[in-house]
């Protein structure tokens, strides 16, 4: 049992989660208060402890499939290599670039941080044209603020930038 | 003959110049979007969802319609052509699709699959058109039991017929409920899993659920394994067939409907197992059986005949019992919850200009689709060209535009984001998505019902298959749980060679 046996067994972080989350389900479940507002014979606890407590068996069968050495098959896709190891770098190029935008949203306005999540984005998984990225994020940015905020009516922050006009 | 009156009632409402200049933009925004790669029709609509919230329920439906068909058909282009089918449903399409396209008849396999897409939706809308208006009557008789137990077989059909791990799938299934349970019990007003806060005691929105899985969670399991040389897309021309071709797809075109509809309007629906019916029974009564895989016409033409056939069926499911089957067919149940509208037998009374608005607005749909697509197509391939930066640089925006439109909320984007990451986590682990989609919409409704059951029954547990029909049910479903052992317990036929689907399986994309 060394760290490539973990490595192997990754999947076991799924049981994990999968037990930590059923716990969390029945724990809350059990704390709900029952004695008022209950009507019918069936209160709001049932469910949880229903699903929490399926959530941890399914997390021990599916310990015992991985054990068994079952694996999940991970997804495929045209635009995916599954024959290169992950690059997590880049997943946290991108978290940054997507978290950016709701750190800025009702500070800056909607069309400037989508435009920096944007480029971020298209930064992040390797795009690196310093004239064309920014021109098409900060293009797609206000389009898209003008198409829902003006003419569909949805309304999106337009922050200091937009007062200027 | 009530159904057909409301149907041409239907038709005058969605042929107003605003409506139907709604239904074209729908068709064209809908093919744009599906038939980027990477795109399904699931992720397009919960894309698309967030452009239709300043518009009234009407117009929005007739958008929503036209965005339905319009990812569909965006979808089968780009597994023909990409041979990188958006969803399962076009999984078949893309076996005798893409060498089609290689052997340079990409043309032909397009037209075979538009107007395939055509057909079975025409045939598919008549039968729900005849079908559901007598649906929604019988189901106003079923009860609380009957209902949970049409859900709860919703919940094991979708974990244990589709995929390939059933544990995988009911874990996925958990995760749903559990999501679903976030907020205030809606019976006694109680907070679940909210950790007092006040933002959560909402609940998480459904469209937040379905565009973190989908769309968040593909593009950072993307950036996580970015191919760095994307397969070039083939070159098509424009679409036409030639009397060779018609001569042999005009019999599938017609049967794909008789298997596709049936399908898609059973709770354990979906377009998996028809497409691939469709395909192999294409296979066998077809003259040129050699052809298959490596680019037999027939091979396109059914499946995708029968791939739209049971997407009008889903909508029979979804619009009498308020029973989504498909991924799709769940954003759009969420699109109606939006609107504070539930779909289920009393829709077709209290929003019957809305529904035979939408139901007209389909064959609207439709129409067009074949009108602007045939054309388009080579436009439409070219998009197939997009550099993969800008590509999820794009869906990454978008979402977070949807998600912010839900509600004007910073926390949102948070919650999108921790929902991406489980759908990251998913993609990595094998755990398909579709189940925790099911769980987070239908979730909340099977607890209402069972509870509702255990009320009128005074908490006997007995209440729950007191009903003919919650019987059957069950019945259903403990068969599927135990078909496993069912099947060791049949004597075994040898599988003749001759019905191997193909000897190359493309890739499946979510």
């Amino acid at each position: 049992m060394n760290v490539a046996w973990f490595k192997e067994r990754s999947e076991l972080g799924v049981c994990v989660v999968l037990l930590a989350l059923g716990v969390l389900v029945l724990t809350d479940a059990l704390s709900i208060p029952t004695d008022f507002a209950q009507r019918g014979p069936v209160g709001p606890q049932a469910v949880p402890v229903l699903v929490g407590g399926l959530l941890i068996v399914v997390s021990v069968l599916l310990a015992r499939d991985v054990l068994r050495g079952g694996r999940g098959e991970a997804e495929g896709g045209e635009d995916i290599d599954l024959t290169e190891p992950g690059d997590w770098r880049t997943v946290l190029l991108l978290s940054a670039a997507f978290l950016s935008n709701a750190a800025l949203i009702d500070l800056v306005g909607f069309p400037l941080s989508g435009a920096i999540m944007f480029w971020g984005a298209a930064y992040a998984l390797g795009s690196r044209n310093l004239v064309r990225d920014p021109l098409i994020a900060a293009g797609v940015s206000i389009v898209t603020f003008v198409i829902f905020d003006v003419l569909l009516g949805v309304p999106l922050p337009g922050g200091p930038l937009m007062e200027v006009f | 003959m009530d159904a057909f009156s409301q149907l041409i009632d239907g038709f005058g409402t969605a042929l107003t110049p605003a409506h139907l200049g709604l239904a074209a933009l729908g068709v064209l925004l809908g093919t744009f979007i599906g038939v980027l790669p990477g795109i399904g029709p699931a992720m397009a609509v919960a894309l698309l969802l967030p452009v239709t919230y300043g518009l009234e329920p009407t117009g929005a439906f007739i958008m929503f319609a036209g965005i339905y068909y319009g990812g569909m058909f965006g979808g089968s282009t780009t597994s023909i052509l990409l041979n990188t089918p958006g969803e399962s449903a076009a999984v078949v399409t893309a076996i005798e699709g893409n060498p089609m396209a290689r052997k340079g008849r990409g043309s032909q396999a397009l037209a075979a699959a538009a107007i395939g897409h055509f057909v079975g939706g025409l045939i598919g809308t008549i039968a729900l058109v005849l079908l559901a208006p007598t649906v929604a009557k019988l189901a106003i008789d079923i009860g609380a039991p009957d209902y949970f137990a049409i859900m709860v077989l919703a919940f094991i059909a979708v974990t244990s017929v589709l995929g390939s791990s059933r544990v995988r799938g009911f874990a996925s299934l958990l995760i749903g409920l559990a999501i679903g349970l976030i907020g205030l019990d809606e019976m006694t007003g109680q907070q679940r899993l909210t950790f007092g806060s006040l933002e959560l005691a909402d609940g998480i929105d459904v469209v937040i659920v379905a565009v973190g899985l989908f769309a968040v969670g593909e593009s950072l399991w993307v950036a996580a394994h970015l191919r760095r040389r994307p397969s070039e897309p083939i070159p098509v021309g424009r679409p036409w067939l030639g009397r060779d071709d018609l001569r042999r797809s005009w019999k599938p075109w017609l049967r794909g409907p008789v298997i596709g509809f049936p399908f898609g309007a059973m709770p354990a629906g979906g377009a998996e197992i028809p497409t691939f019916l469709s395909y192999v029974t294409e296979k066998r009564l077809s003259k040129n059986r050699k052809e298959f895989g490596h680019g037999a016409i027939e091979g396109v033409a059914g499946p995708e005949a029968t791939a739209s056939a049971s997407a009008a069926g889903t909508l029979v499911s979804m619009l009498t019992l308020g029973l989504p089957t498909t991924a799709v067919a769940a954003v759009m149940l969420a699109a109606f919850q939006q609107y504070g509208i539930q779909p289920g037998p009393l829709l077709f009374e209290r929003e019957s200009e809305l529904v035979w608005g939408l139901i007209a607005s389909l064959f609207v749909g439709l129409t067009l689709l074949l009108l602007l697509n045939l054309p388009l197509a080579p436009v439409w391939a070219k998009l197939l060209k997009i550099p993969r930066p800008y590509l999820y640089a794009g869906i990454l925006f978008f979402a977070s535009v949807g998600a912010y439109a839900v509600s004007g909320q910073v926390v949102d984007l948070i919650v999108l984001y921790v929902i991406g990451l489980i759908g990251l986590a998913m993609r990595r682990y094998g755990l398909p998505v579709l189940p925790a989609v099911i769980g987070v919409i239908l979730g909340p409704a099977a607890e209402q019902q069972m509870r509702r059951a255990l009320q009128l029954s005074d908490g006997e547990i007995g209440g729950l298959f007191n009903t003919p029909m919650s019987i059957v049910i069950y019945a259903i479903v403990a068969l599927i749980l135990l078909w496993p052992l069912v099947r060791k317990l049949l004597p075994s036929r040898p599988a003749a060679p001759d019905d191997e689907p193909a000897e190359r399986e493309p890739e499946k994309v979510g």
